[in-house]
């Protein structure tokens, strides 16, 4: 970068061009055909005086044109080749000088398709994107982030991530050469290990030091991503080889083959004694969590809850059960199960015990679910990353049967381990539960219904009304909801009819908050591409920790329906300073707040509406009389299927 | 711990007496219920939620009410004498009895099936 002194190229970069230019480079088999290069001592010297017109016309004249300045193909170029070989449909990111080599090649020399370059406002949400795009598809996608600034910038994001066993491929740029990088502010922005920050919760990490070490990295990073239990990937990208041109030096670049892997299924010993204690237990219970992959996981996952007249709790980290099927059953089920199979749990400990926040001394008090002797199973790719730091592994809970292995891959085993060791008297037996589960489903579904009814027309909107007015304003569109925290009273999973896989992506994982609204603008962008109508409960809290990505979503035309719970606080603090309150036996400062001071989002109301319409939404508000939800609703709904996204804020109740 | 519910359920038995002498008041009830920090898990109209048990129009009768408020050692964090008095309580009593009952699901189109 630095002119050259006493007429030696000091620059490393100029070093290697001048190579590039000394050694032709025909061979090259992934290089574009050779332009003549501006010899380094005629270029320009910088200055500060006015460029010239013929100097304009250089620098932003096509250099392809008019012939290559850089003596060779750039390194990103290369780089381009290799990430095109993977299928990356997008890469929503936020720019930056680090990575601008790879930018510039992305968009140019890769013509801004496979992947598609989506700007991004905040590095939080490139990768909420990524992270929401790839539970509709089961494909991750690659977010590029600056050099420590931006990667910090994302962490929360790959947090989330991490828990929620979602691949995400990142490129972070960084500028290693301390001789020869920019001084100031880029020297500012490198590091000698920029994965060190989030590699306590990504799978992998690498930081390749030449243009076949990043072929090598990527496809090997990508592949580690997609291997269950999935996970993010970093790549530390020197911006030196982004931009140094290939060189004679590379004439044997090859870019490696990627291999889909398969899945780590349970060792059949297991399989068969997990089987044998199902088929004899009385009162099995199936509990699954990130059970279902893709849509076939559902499928699986219903046949051998029918083998089994089991019923099934689908704790909802992913859509792994249709709530419609006479099997589908309330947490509670499990107090009565002589066996639970768990599947994917992400807190098996938390799933059977029961805890209680009520320590008047800061300490809460445990309990347990279930009755003493209930064998437990657990089949969970997770116990394959366990890493030491970050407690995402939960309280740990022994079980009879432990299998490390992936839930759906082990399933089509199991289920034939199932069919082969039920005897005659089992599966009578086993009929004998059907009626009895009909029942029980029929059941809890009028009191569902019955509790929904409660407050129907309060204002602020209660939340099983929020959740209806929806459901009936979308149920006739191949609909995909796309993020709701669950904080709703989880009306959507109780009452909306979850059939499919894509009806439901999930939770964040990390519960780290400012998840919800890029996940759900990466979903929709999924979703758009399949012709799906997405929909999301958007809370406050959530949206305003990155609410810029409103803008990516109109910029990028991204129809997505976004229904505000809007209950102006977050909420779930103004809980918890509240029961600090009453446990210390004071009466909580509400400022001119309704919850204590700190935990409130109002005075002033934040207009999410005109928030939203300023970056370029369709959006109504503040809706607080019931009435008014439903016709302002549909008017959503015709703008989002017009391909626009739109925004409703509405006021509702707490929780 | 143990010791402190057993303490707590006895304050709560001794104010069981004490309570319920006369009748809330509606409108007070709704903004203690508010001010107090009831709503927060209860719902503006004690419907409940995810984080607390529905109120309105509740089976407990008021001294039961206020018993629970102040013993309870479970989910709820209990609120003393200090935080909130008995007749503040039995205002809130009253307007979680002043609640409309909640209409038959079969009656609202959205919730009919
Ligand atoms: C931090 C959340 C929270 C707050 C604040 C709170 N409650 Fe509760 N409340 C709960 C929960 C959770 C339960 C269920 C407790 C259990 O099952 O042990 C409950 C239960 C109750 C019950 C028992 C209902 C029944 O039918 O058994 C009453 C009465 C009650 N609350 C009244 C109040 C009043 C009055 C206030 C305000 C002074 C209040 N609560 C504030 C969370 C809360």
């Amino acid at each position: 970068m630095t002119g050259p002194v006493d007429g030696v190229p000091t620059n490393r970069r100029n070093f290697l061009r001048g190579a590039a230019l000394a050694g032709a480079a025909p061979a090259l088999a992934t290089i574009a055909p050779a332009q003549a290069a501006v010899p380094a001592a005629a270029r320009p010297l910088p200055s500060a005086l006015p460029p010239t017109a013929q100097r304009i016309a250089a620098e932003v004249g096509n250099p392809e044109a008019e012939g290559n300045r850089i003596g060779g193909k750039a390194g990103s170029d290369f780089m381009v080749d290799v990430i095109k070989t993977l299928d990356i449909k997008y890469t929503p990111s936020n720019c930056a000088s680090s990575f601008r080599g790879l930018h510039e090649s992305l968009i140019n020399y890769g013509e801004n398709k496979s992947p598609e370059y989506l700007s991004c406002t905040h590095e939080e949400s490139g990768v909420g994107m990524a992270h929401g795009y790839f539970k509709i598809t089961g494909k991750p996608l690659m977010t590029m982030v600056h050099g420590t600034v931006g990667l910090q910038h994302a962490t929360m994001g790959i947090y989330n991530a991490f828990c929620d066993r979602v691949p995400v491929i990142i490129i972070a740029g960084n500028d290693l050469d301390a001789a020869y990088r920019p001084p100031g502010v880029p020297t500012f922005h490198s590091a000698q290990d920029i994965n060190a920050i989030i590699r306590d919760y990504t799978k992998w990490d690498d930081t390749p030091v030449s243009p076949q070490a990043f072929a090598l990295t990527m496809v090997r990073g990508y592949k580690v991503a997609m291997t269950p239990p999935f996970g993010p990937v970093s790549i530390s990208l020197d911006a030196g080889i982004q931009q140094e041109p290939l060189s004679e030096h590379h004439k044997d670049l090859y870019i490696p083959k990627f291999t889909m892997p398969s899945p780590p299924a349970g060792e059949m010993g297991a399989v068969k004694e997990a089987a044998r204690l199902l088929v004899n237990a009385e009162n099995p219970v199936i509990i699954a969590d990130r059970s279902a992959r893709t849509a076939e996981g559902v499928g699986l996952l219903v046949q051998l809850a029918e083998l089994l007249q089991a019923p099934v709790v689908d704790q909802g980290n992913r859509m792994n059960f249709p709530n419609t099927h006479y099997l589908s059953r309330a947490p509670g089920v499990i107090s009565t199960a002589d066996v639970i199979l768990g599947l994917e749990l992400s807190d098996f400990w938390g799933t059977v015990n029961a805890y209680s926040d009520n320590g008047v001394n800061g300490i809460g008090e445990n309990g347990t679910k279930i009755k003493k002797n209930t064998k437990l199973i657990s089949i969970n790719a997770s116990e394959l990353i366990t890493k030491s730091n970050y407690q995402d592994f939960q309280r740990f809970q022994p079980v009879d049967i432990a299998m490390p292995a992936d839930a759906q891959a082990t399933l089509p085993a199991l289920i034939e381990a199932v069919k082969s060791a039920l005897t005659a008297d089992q599966k009578r037996a086993i009929e004998g539960r059907i009626e009895k589960a009909k029942k029980a489903h029929a059941d809890a579904r009028n009191r569902e219904l019955q509790t929904a009814a409660i407050a129907w027309d309060a204002s602020p909107i209660s939340t099983a009304r929020l959740c209806m007015e929806t459901w009936a304003a979308i149920k006739d569109q191949d609909w995909s909801l796309v993020a709701s925290e669950g904080n709703v009273s989880n009306w959507p999973n109780r009452l909306w009819k979850m059939e499919k896989h894509h009806h439901w992506i999930g939770r964040s994982g990390g519960y780290g908050v400012g998840y919800g609204a890029p996940a759900s603008v990466g979903a929709a962008l999924a979703n758009r591409d399949l012709g799906r109508f997405s929909v999301s409960i958007q809370s406050d809290g959530d949206l305003m920790f990155a609410p810029g990505v409103l803008w990516t979503a109109a910029r990028h035309k991204i129809p997505l329906l976004s229904v505000m719970h809007n209950n102006r606080a977050w909420h779930q603090e103004v809980m918890h300073v509240q029961r600090m309150a009453s446990f210390r036996d004071r009466a909580s400062n509400y400022g001119n707040d309704l919850g204590p001071i700190g935990t409130s989002i109002m005075n002033p109301d934040i207009e999410y509406h005109k928030l939203a319409e300023s970056m370029g939404w369709w959006a109504k508000g503040p809706i607080k009389d019931p009435a008014d939800l439903g016709p302002a609703l549909k008017e959503a709904v015709a703008v989002v299927k017009s391909g626009q996204p739109a925004l409703l804020n509405v006021w509702t109740q707490p929780r | 711990m143990t010791n402190f519910k057993i303490f707590a359920v006895t304050v709560a038995a001794t104010f069981i007496s004490l309570s319920a002498a006369q009748a809330g008041d509606a409108e007070k009830g709704k903004a203690t219920f508010i001010h107090k920090g009831c709503y927060e898990c209860h719902g503006f109209e004690g419907q409940g939620g995810s984080a607390g048990l529905r109120l309105s129009n509740t089976q407990l009768p008021e001294d039961g009410l206020i018993a629970f408020v102040r013993g309870t050692s479970g989910a709820m964090p209990p609120f003393s004498s200090k935080i909130i008095s008995d007749a503040e309580l039995s205002d809130i009593y009253a307007y979680l009895q002043s609640r409309p009952k909640p209409a038959d699901p079969k009656s609202i189109p959205l919730l009919a099936n």
